[in-house]
């Protein structure tokens, strides 16, 4: 017999189908994660298009953290201002995440909090949580974790989740510990019973079985980013741990104690190695890349700033080596576990006196995992650092994805002449642009033959690597290194165009993609019609410049204050950079269409 | 032609001759001490005949990392920012694991910015010669104090350091390292006896060689010009090297010697001169230089030996091939990999 306590009818309004968005708000290090985690994956099981953001607290236990779980039909992935589903389990925030919501939204909350006396707008779920803990597991020391399925139960029974896959998902998540299991699927199971029996019924946001993601993987950039790298053949990873970008050498460690080791020695084909520092590990990258292995880092930005001295010396003396980026707020230590696009400029240009590093800019997982792997290949081509410039919004977010492609094919390991190839060369010299694209032949130490050797330095140098102050080497050198960072455009990926060739233009690149795709449909949707330029790559490629001399007016999205993308296309671009208008977002979350179309039509207006 | 004929250039077990082992002309001021060391280098080299190619010189900033180009030009070297170089040696040194690595730094390198490098290179243990050319000043910016210099030490105008010195070589043992010396630029013998001991040696070799300056630290008031360094120096021990390829048995001869046979299979003798300790006993050995500093001397010998300690290699784990140039099969993985990832993320 069920029985109703509250008697809300169906909510108001329009029915929402599998476009919604759901915010959890917990208290960080309770175990909520895993909990969100499987309310995600049980909508992406049942085949609906949906995204996870964590926004979490630089802390490991005990400050508040939130939740958004995002589901679309049309597989919009950008964050989404505005809550439909609000699940209130932090006492700390609850008075302001009901503040903040919308009217209509619906409320799942932890009864004694007595939320619903704050407005009369929302739809209230209170759920006596400490009760039906209790009940599920009799371990104390396991509720705290424990409480957190439940609200999965009771948010799966209102939003009709299939419960076979909520228990899939758990499975799935906590990967074979079956006490865990058991415990978790118990503690789903009674929350969905309790909802069942007692939650208020409500029609306006439901989930309903589709198929769009079928053979689609769920990923963090951060793991992309290491499988990029493991099939890359990094040999020599040197790290120091920084949020945002830990994860992405944790993941490779995991990979490559599977995947790295030789079959019969049992001994690792690569070396991983936690340094005292970010220089030290710039140092290791650079020292390996000289000796001819591929190597590289991950960090974040105050990391870059530590490493721009070996960046330096890197591009200067031409020592190959992949630098990820995972980017944080700044500047400063600034907000560790918040994302920004605030490292353009530092990334590009790297290290004191005139320095152009080249730069890859992912924008989504597969982008990740394939811009990693050729990273290595653009190093070792050009002899110069790499930067794989990614953000906490893409590397440590839970993104769907297609599953990746092979990258088939073989290493280019670049220009580097062995013992043979050295006795066919007559006068050899390090520094010698002989095919005239600025990338000279380098050697290794180690190369047998009695020929090759030679002394690399960050001082001024000549074609032979002798220390050189002659203005005239210096200004060969140079202007050598100029000429092969441009050479690098008929090699990095080339950027994505999509329009009708319209006047208006926008330009992004990263995890602004994702907002800028669904801007373009809000803004048809209003008959505005815009073409759009996802850059991919610094050096900038000849579509770049094609793109904001096709249009009268550009407008450039980025999440930085500076407009760090603009002033570098009006570095390379200066004549056509007037066209450029700014559209920023840089208040430390990620940027959503709202503000890309808000932005564009206040130009408008 | 002249009847007497030339006699033949001696050459080493592989051919090279002493020649094949120097480098560019120094640049540095004459009479320089770490000329003298260059020297020694070159000749340890030749006498432990290195091969040319499979040996790695590194070294930072400052006027000790400028003599790599004067040794070993058929070398690769690599002279990189300041106080790094330790870095860029355990970078090079985990791309390619046969390359025998020396890195030559200095006290203002090594000592002040480069202190934490040099600490976890020496905890990591990562095979390299690691000498630091100690002047007590820094050269190349004109004759300030390095963090080595001693108290009471003046500068040629007069300016007198008034704080304790960093002793490289105390910390290199408090730190765990397997082989610490000292010795002193004037002192040619000893040297090239412990450099050749040193590249017989399998982890990191710290060798502090006393150098003075002698265009910024070689006055009467300087505790590191060549005469206070003559007086001061107390060599602790007569020592002997038997290379590797010496199969036959050499004498030890008589009195309190200890051997310590090498990774390579060469053998070091210690003879102690005045006060015996073992040198395989690090406490001691930190103890009788803390001793020795309080009298105002410095030793100079093998300070601490220690064989078998696990090197970066041995914590990495990894094949005994060089990284660098191992083949793509080995390093990338299948699609059959790819493809049981994808599985996982489903």
């Amino acid at each position: 017999m069920l029985t109703q306590t509250t008697s809300i009818e169906a909510i108001d309004g329009e029915t929402l189908i599998n476009d919604f968005s759901i915010e959890v708000a917990t208290v960080n290090g309770s175990g909520s994660q895993t909990a969100n985690i499987v309310l995600m994956r049980t909508i992406f099981q049942m085949g609906v298009p949906v995204t996870g953001k964590n926004l979490f607290p630089s802390n490991i236990a005990g400050l508040p953290t939130w939740f958004q779980i995002r589901a679309n039909h049309k597989g919009y992935k950008a964050r989404k201002a505005g809550i439909d589903l609000m699940i209130c389990m932090n006492p700390e925030t609850a008075k302001e995440d009901v503040a903040k919501v919308k009217p209509g939204t619906l409320v799942i909350y932890d009864e004694p909090l007595k939320l619903n006396a704050l407005r009369a707008d929302l739809h209230f779920c209170p759920v006596p949580f400490q009760k039906l803990v209790t009940a599920a597991c009799p371990e104390p020391k396991l509720q705290k974790l424990v409480k957190n399925m439940i609200y999965v139960g009771v948010a799966a029974q209102m939003i009709g989740l299939d419960m076979t896959e909520v228990k899939a998902a758990i499975a799935k998540q906590l990967d074979g510990k079956q006490k865990a299991i058991d415990l978790n699927q118990g503690a789903v199971q009674a929350g969905y019973d309790w909802a069942q029996a007692e939650a208020p019924r409500q029609n306006r946001l439901r989930i309903v079985r589709d198929a769009q993601t079928e053979g689609q993987i769920i990923i963090d950039g951060n793991t992309a980013c290491a499988l990029g790298a493991l099939f890359a053949g990094v040999t020599v990873v040197a790290w120091y741990p920084i949020t945002p970008s830990s994860s992405v050498v944790e993941n490779l460690i995991d990979y490559a104690k599977l995947y790295r080791r030789d079959p019969e020695t049992g001994r690792m084909n690569i070396a991983i190695v936690q340094m005292e520092d970010e220089i030290a590990s710039a140092g290791v990258v650079v020292g390996a890349g000289w000796a001819g292995a591929r190597a590289m880092t991950a960090t974040s930005g105050p990391g870059i700033s530590l490493m721009s001295e070996f960046l330096g010396l890197a591009y200067f003396s031409e020592c190959p080596g992949v630098f990820i980026d995972v980017t944080r707020m700044g500047p400063s230590t600034g907000l560790p576990t918040r994302t920004s696009q605030g490292d353009v400029e530092l990334c590009a240009k790297a290290s004191h006196g005139d320095t152009l590093h080249l730069c890859l800019y992912p924008g989504n997982m597969e982008e990740c995992f394939q811009f990693t792997y050729q990273s290595f290949d653009l190093a070792e081509r050009f002899q110069t650092p790499v930067f794989v410039v990614s953000d906490l919004d893409l590397g440590m977010q839970n993104w769907a994805s297609a599953p990746f492609a092979y990258p088939e094919g073989s290493f280019d390991r670049g220009k580097v002449l062995g013992e043979d190839e050295l006795k066919a060369v007559k006068d050899w010299g390090r520094y010698k642009d002989v095919d005239g694209d600025g990338i000279c032949q380098r050697t290794l130490p180690g190369t047998p033959g009695g020929k090759g050797a030679y002394f690399n330095r960050g001082t001024g140098h000549n074609e032979k690597a002798l220390y050189s102050e002659r203005p005239e080497d210096f200004l060969a050198t140079v202007d050598r290194l100029k000429k092969k960072f441009l050479s690098a455009r008929a090699f990095v990926p080339r950027p994505i165009y999509s329009g009708t060739g319209v006047d208006r233009g926008i330009l992004a690149y990263g995890s602004s993609d994702v907002a800028v795709v669904e801007a373009r449909d809000l803004l048809l949707e209003a008959s505005k019609t815009t073409d759009y330029l996802r850059v991919r790559a610094l050096p900038f490629t000849d579509e770049v410049e094609a793109f904001l001399q096709d249009h009268a007016v550009v407008y450039v999205v980025e999440q930085n204050r500076d407009a760090q993308m603009t002033n570098l296309l009006r570095e390379f671009y200066p004549e056509l950079s007037t066209r450029i208008r700014k559209v920023l977002h840089y208040d430390s979350t990620a940027i959503t269409a709202e503000t890309v179309v808000d932005q564009i039509n206040a130009y408008e207006r | 032609m002249t009847a007497t004929a030339t006699a033949p250039v001696p050459t080493n077990k592989i051919g090279l001759t002493k020649q094949d082992y120097v480098g560019a002309k120094s640049t540095l001021c004459p009479g320089c001490g770490h000329d003298a060391i260059t020297s020694q280098i070159i000749q340890a080299a030749w006498e432990m005949n290195l091969e040319p190619h499979r040996v790695a010189k590194l070294s930072g900033i400052g006027c000790s990392s400028k003599t790599p180009t004067y040794f070993l030009s058929q070398s690769w070297g690599f002279n990189s920012v300041h106080g790094r170089a330790a870095a860029v040696c355990t970078g090079a040194a985990l791309a390619n694991r046969t390359l025998l690595n020396i890195l030559i730094s200095g006290d203002g390198d090594s000592m002040s910015i480069g202190m934490g490098q040099l600490v976890h290179m020496i905890r990591r243990n990562v095979p390299v010669v690691y000498i630091i050319e100690d002047n007590g000043v820094y050269g190349l910016t004109k004759g300030q104090f390095s963090a080595t210099a001693d108290m009471g030490s003046t500068l040629k105008h007069g300016d007198v350091n008034e704080m304790a010195p960093l002793d490289p070589c105390t910390l290199a043992m408090e730190l765990g390292c397997g082989f610490v010396a000292r010795s002193f630029s004037g002192n040619p013998k000893q040297l090239a006896t412990i450099l050749k001991a040193a590249l017989a040696f399998d982890g990191t070799a710290i060798i502090d060689v006393i150098s003075p300056c002698v265009t910024f630290n070689n006055h009467d008031g300087s505790t590191r010009s060549y005469k206070n360094a003559k007086d001061r120096e107390m060599p602790l021990q007569e020592l002997g090297f038997i290379p590797y390829y010496d199969a036959e048995e050499v004498e030890i001869g008589d009195g309190e010697a200890r051997e310590v046979t090498l990774p390579d299979g060469s053998r070091l003798t210690v003879r102690a001169i005045d006060k015996d300790f073992d040198p395989t006993d690090r406490f001691a050995a930190m103890k009788a230089v803390h001793e020795a500093h309080a009298k105002g001397e410095f030793l100079t010998g093998i300070l601490h030996i220690k064989t078998g300690k696990p090197v970066l290699h041995d914590y990495t784990h990894t094949v005994p091939e060089a990284l660098a140039t191992i083949p793509q099969a080995k390093v990338k993985p299948g699609p059959e990999v790819l493809a049981a990832c994808m599985k996982e993320l489903m």
